[in-house]
């Protein structure tokens, strides 16, 4: 199933891309979704064809890699071998923050609901969750927190910020 | 100090909630343990060899009486009447019920604390000088900069799933209380010339199998960019940090086989692309959180106490007290006292439900309502009166918790070892308890002076053994456990890893060691030298014949 987050809502959505194996031929049309190596065989022949192109990262292979065909791609999925790996939020917060990516970053692999903070924050909008959360699971788990405190990819205040918007309301406090 | 306001105590109710309900998936077996385990360990619950045991968070070690009574409560009410202090400075409570841990965390919430991150692959508590806000010798208040480490990197979206474990330790003081250069990340607070304060960053420090010393990669980072800093230094791990094999996970790997100077590129690199705006704290948040911890009311008092000296001159029990539990305050007529957790006989960092009432009570009542732990395992009262002092002692001595000993050999930090811990392969407190009990004669404690003993019950060095003055390791040889000696390692600012004295000893051959290698430090020793000082200058051999030559 695949899960995507919009505004703040999240509910499931219909999958528009193949995932194409390594040697599988492309289908005549439509969204494909496949490895770096393939993407770098087959990409720029879909791309002029004018057809969607998303990639698959494996946590060994750096976003720096994809730095140039990010303007040109829909989809870059992120993979979580397993939950414990947490390289993809680097590479979901590299993106967005260093690349300004704004196409559909998805988590794939291993995902847990009990991640999806963790992933909204780092700029994840869209999840294959491996746990069969439903969208409401993954909402509940994802907006748990009501204050955070660190900027991130999104688009939350940190609280250093909503205190500085609170002004005189939050003084200094000592004993 | 600081108090937490509504968005810090919202969040900690967040979290809470959150655990209960996973808690309840897990009873109710809709998680696996394998899913479940990350989980409690990012909120301090641990599987022990016994029960479940829940790890608390005293952030920087900083607790207030009204927190201390708490933990006392929660001891009395979930445990065995008892906690154990860290050398992380937080508070473990070994015998705790998995049904139990919400409500224990709810409880612990409705005081300020909570369990978020002492476990778990992820950015830990952050230690800094016990005598912070108290000492002349720091450049600024080093608790600033923890509390700013502290929100930073709770529930850190990006970094709450990293190779292994991260430790950070924050020093401002030339004379290192907090093992800085033994961290993955040890930063320490210095002026420049021209006054700017900044931190020297020194990475890949660390104990456990493979032990190094912290390298620096930044002599001075202005410090309203460290946030910033770190984010960069954590970037860069999170990526290139080992996640095939969990020995070889730490920082210190990747720095050590990077090289420093790689490392340290990187991380420029890094940091010079990240926007600092966006992480670095504003100035009004420094302002806010500097509020919370400046003091003005120290009173205006005389350097000298008559009180204080006729209570010492009458005393010797106090007098020894004074002279090595109490460290000088900044503020004339004030004294730092530590509370010693090293009774002879007793479990190294052990503190009962009702001592921790008294010290909480003394406190409230004697010092400003602060109470630290430090990494060694101890508790200090950071500002008390000097007038005030006889009472506080008389107090602590009724309660068991004035043994004289603050850096002597009985002051010894030892992990839980075998009595607790699956991972160890010998004991460790048994050990500490019999080199204790040779030290139990004042007189020859204080002949010996200050001598750091350090004893792990396994490689993974919880009990600090590379950095003792004598370091102590547990090994298990064919199924027995014996003990290998270490000499003239140090945490502090002259950090380095102890030497390896020779074959392994026995159980029952390693205080009777300790006191050969006692005896030849006092036949060596010139002038005022402490064990570690005529160690590094005349090296093993005086030693090693004295410990062999003992053991046939």
């Amino acid at each position: 199933m695949l899960i995507k987050l919009h505004d703040h809502h999240v509910e499931t959505a219909e999958d528009a891309f193949v995932v194409l194996e390594a040697d599988e031929p492309a289908p005549a049309q439509g969204p494909v979704l496949v490895s770096l190596a393939r993407f770098q065989a087959d990409g720029d022949a879909w791309l002029s064809a004018g057809r969607k192109v998303g990639v698959v990262l494996q946590p060994d292979e750096p976003v720096e890699g994809l730095a140039y065909d990010l303007p040109r791609l829909s989809l870059v999925a992120l993979t979580f071998p397993k939950f414990r790996d947490g390289r993809a939020y680097s590479a979901a917060a590299l993106l967005r923050e260093r690349y300004g990516f704004t196409g559909e970053v998805r988590a794939v692999g291993d995902v847990l609901r009990e991640q999806a903070h963790f992933m909204v924050r780092c700029g994840f909008d869209a999840f294959e969750p491996s746990d069969g959360s439903t969208p409401e699971q993954w909402a509940r788990s994802a907006f748990r927190f009501h204050h955070v405190y660190q900027a991130a990819a999104d688009d939350r205040a940190p609280a250093f910020l909503e205190r500085e918007g609170a002004g005189s309301a939050s003084p200094p406090r000592s004993v | 100090m600081y108090r937490y306001d509504a968005i810090d105590k919202s969040i900690l109710t967040d979290r809470s909630n959150e655990f209960r309900h996973q808690v309840s998936r897990r009873l109710a077996g809709d998680m696996t343990e394998d899913q479940f385990k990350p989980l409690r360990l990012m909120n301090g619950l641990y599987l022990q060899l016994h029960a479940y045991m829940l790890r608390v968070a005293i952030p920087y070690g900083a607790l207030s009486s009204n927190q201390l009574r708490r933990l006392a409560w929660i001891g009395r009410t979930y445990d065995k009447g008892y906690g154990h202090f860290t050398t992380r400075t937080n508070i473990q409570f070994h015998w705790i019920k998995l049904r139990d841990a919400p409500d224990i965390l709810d409880a612990l919430a409705e005081a300020d604390l909570h369990a978020i991150q002492t476990s778990g692959n992820c950015i830990r508590n952050t230690t800094t000088d016990p005598y912070a806000g108290a000492t002349a010798d720091e450049a600024d208040d080093p608790r600033v900069w923890s509390e700013a480490i502290r929100q930073w990197s709770t529930i850190h979206p990006e970094f709450s799933y990293l190779p292994r474990k991260f430790k950070i330790a924050v020093t401002a003081a030339p004379e290192d209380r907090t093992a800085a250069k033994v961290h993955d990340v040890g930063l320490q607070l210095r002026r420049a010339r021209d006054g700017q304060l900044g931190f020297e960053v020194m990475v890949g420090g660390g104990l456990g199998r493979t032990p190094y010393i912290g390298q620096t990669i930044r002599e001075h980072l202005p410090v309203r960019h460290l946030l910033s800093y770190l984010t960069a230094i954590l970037r860069v791990y999170n990526r290139l940090g080992r996640r095939d094999n969990i020995y070889k996970a730490r920082i210190k790997i990747l720095v050590a086989s990077l090289g420093a100077e790689e490392f340290g590129r990187q991380v420029e690199a890094e940091w010079a692309q990240i926007d600092h705006d966006k992480v670095d704290l504003p100035d009004t948040e420094l302002a806010r959180i500097r509020g919370a911890f400046s003091r003005l009311d120290f009173e205006a008092l005389p350097a000298i106490s008559p009180l204080f000296d006729a209570t010492r001159k009458a005393d010797q029990g106090f007098a020894r007290f004074a002279r090595n539990n109490l460290k000088p305050h900044k503020a004339p007529g004030y004294t730092i006292v530590n509370i010693s957790l090293k009774p002879p006989g007793g479990v190294p960092g052990d503190c009962s439900s009702e001592q921790m009432d008294v010290v909480a009570d003394l406190a409230e009542r004697f010092g400003h309502d602060e109470i630290r732990v430090t990494h060694e395992q101890n508790l200090v009262l950071p500002h008390v009166r000097l007038d005030d002092v006889p009472e506080v002692y008389a107090a602590l001595n009724a309660a068991g918790l004035a043994t004289p000993n603050i850096s002597l050999a009985s002051d010894i930090i030892a992990c839980p070892g075998l009595d607790y811990c699956a991972l160890a392969n010998a004991r460790a407190i048994p050990v500490a308890q019999a080199i204790a009990a040779r030290f139990a004669e004042p007189e020859l404690a204080q002949k010996v002076g200050e001598l750091k003993i350090k004893i792990s019950g396994c490689i993974n060095a919880c009990g600090h053994h590379h950095v003792g003055h004598i370091g102590i390791l547990g090994v298990d040889k064919k199924g027995e456990e014996y003990y290998q000696l270490t000499l003239g390692g140090s945490g502090a600012e002259d950090a380095r890893l102890g030497d390896v004295l020779g074959p392994a000893l026995a159980y029952d051959q390693v205080a009777p060691a300790i006191d050969a290698l006692v005896d030849a430090f006092l036949k060596e020793r010139q002038g005022g030298e402490r064990f570690l000082d005529t160690y590094l200058r005349v090296g093993l051999t005086p030693f090693k014949a004295a410990v062999y030559a003992d053991a046939h």
